[in-house]
């Protein structure tokens, strides 16, 4: 694709949230855009996700964000024309304690009086959800049958050649290495092949988003954290059909309908040397718990196991907005552990601000300033 | 190529064939790994030992690049599916 030195919006990252947010504003209209990939589409953290997409949420924001992102998914083949490979399954959340059954319950009447229809479901229920669940062990269980997971590559390969369509332009093996700020205000960004001026410059760098925000001297308490995850080779539909999911039994596990089972969990400590690394320790871990939930389990083999990094900020919540200091330099970035579910709500209501329309939710309080302010958006429904 | 070519399956755990392959990489997706991310060749139990070499030279071909020089792609452990059972019986450290 050919170079140009000038663009109306420059985007930083070419995974989820880069081409969520460049399709909606060539679809708005405003479609002189650039989406700079470091690598290769959804070579970064959406391609290495766990890919599930839930509305049970403990915060407000995050439960009117996460529904309305469903909505979007159980549109988006016709929308892009192209396939997703969005699969409701349902989210099965676990719990393995009082506490930890009545904090479900607590977030599962916040999500009913949001339009969520998160319901309890029995050991009995949760066993003809998920067929290969043993769980004896624990105390109870949510459901939300709208919950599922979409194809990462798919979905970002959608988005981007859908953005492609209407006019904007990728590069990819395209590193950022500066953001040039003149007064107050972001006016381009130095890269591998090249300066580009641009009126608005975003960062959806994901795990990289600290980095990137302090090429135009913007720090963001986030931070890019390492989680492992491990896929099995395909066997016959069934076994996991819902997305599983506990916070203190710490995984996610879920049988895709290619067949191949895709399991994760967090690590210990917070891992954020920023490398893809992998340890045999994970993998030996993550089997144990999978074999202890699901004893049919034990044949089935594993045959990839890579990692990607969480982009964390210290409440969980995301990042989205114009930064003060410099002006016409925004973030799209935070999503600790969920951008690929809530991309294209994110990717959508960023475009609508940008192109002057009322965003259809207003994400003003995800301002990064709330840190230092102490209004804290604090997500209890993550590991 | 004939058409009888392009019918043949290249990725034989993901049932890919030369025909697909070579449509994605006439799209622009011309690395080993976007191919993988866009088609899940390489992605199966083979982890990519049936296709790999035969896809690399596609690449090479169609994009006119010498295969010294083509990106062979990632590889991630384990080298040979193992099975979760026996994962699960190690431990310490």
């Amino acid at each position: 694709m050919e170079w140009k030195n000038k663009a109306d919006v420059v985007i930083i990252g070419g995974g989820i949230l880069g081409t969520a947010t460049a399709y909606y504003l060539a679809k708005y209209g405003r479609k002189d855009v650039v989406v700079l990939e470091k690598g290769t589409v959804c070579s970064g953290s959406t391609g290495r996700c766990g890919a599930g997409i839930r509305a049970q949420w403990g915060t407000e924001m995050n439960c009117r964000l996460a529904i309305a992102a469903l909505d979007i998914f159980e549109q988006l083949d016709d929308e892009l024309g192209l396939p997703t490979g969005l699969n409701q399954g349902g989210y099965l959340l676990v719990a393995y304690s009082d506490k930890e059954f009545e904090n479900l319950k607590t977030g599962m009447k916040l999500q009913n009086s949001l339009g969520i229809k998160s319901r309890v479901v029995s050991l009995a229920e949760a066993r003809e959800i998920c067929p290969a669940l043993d769980a004896s062990d624990a105390v109870g269980f949510t459901f939300h049958d709208r919950d599922g997971h979409a194809d990462p590559f798919l979905t970002t390969f959608a988005y981007l050649e859908a953005a492609k369509k209407k006019g904007i332009a990728y590069h990819r093996n395209t590193e950022v290495t500066g953001i040039t700020v003149r007064g107050d205000k972001a006016v381009g960004v130095d890269t591998t092949k090249g300066h580009i001026d641009a009126d608005v410059v975003i960062n959806c760098a994901g795990g990289y988003a600290q980095i990137v925000a302090k090429m135009a001297g913007v720090e963001l308490p986030n931070w890019g954290e390492r989680h492992e995850i491990m896929i099995t080779e395909p066997v016959e539909p069934g076994v996991c059909p819902p997305m599983l999911m506990s916070f203190s039994g710490n995984y996610y596990i879920q049988q895709r309908p290619h067949g191949s089972i895709i399991c994760g969990m967090s690590p210990e400590g917070h891992p954020q040397d920023y490398k893809n690394r992998t340890s045999w320790q994970f993998i030996t871990e993550m089997s144990k718990i999978l074999n202890k939930l699901m004893p049919a389990t034990k044949g089935i083999r594993v045959v990839r196991h890579w990692s990607g990094l969480y982009d964390m900020t210290p409440d969980g919540s995301p990042i989205i907005g114009e930064t003060q200091e410099v002006q016409n330099f925004y973030h799209s970035t935070g999503y600790s552990g969920h951008g690929f579910m809530l991309g294209p709500v994110a990717g959508k209501i960023l475009a609508q601000h940008l192109v002057g329309q009322k965003p259809d939710i207003d994400f003003s309080m995800l301002d990064y300033k709330r840190f230092e302010r102490g209004e804290l958006l604090i997500e209890p429904n993550i590991t | 190529m004939s058409d009888k070519q392009d019918k043949v399956v290249i990725c034989r755990c993901e049932e890919i064939t030369l025909e697909e392959i070579r449509e994605w990489i006439d799209r622009g997706y011309d690395s080993f790994n976007e191919l993988k991310r866009v088609l899940r060749v390489g992605m199966g139990p083979c982890q990519g030992r049936g296709c790999q070499d035969i896809i690399l030279r596609e690449i090479s071909r169609r994009a006119g690049v010498p295969i010294d020089q083509v990106d062979s792609g990632t590889v991630r452990p384990p080298v040979k599916p193992i099975k979760t059972g026996l994962l699960a019986t190690g431990g310490g450290d």
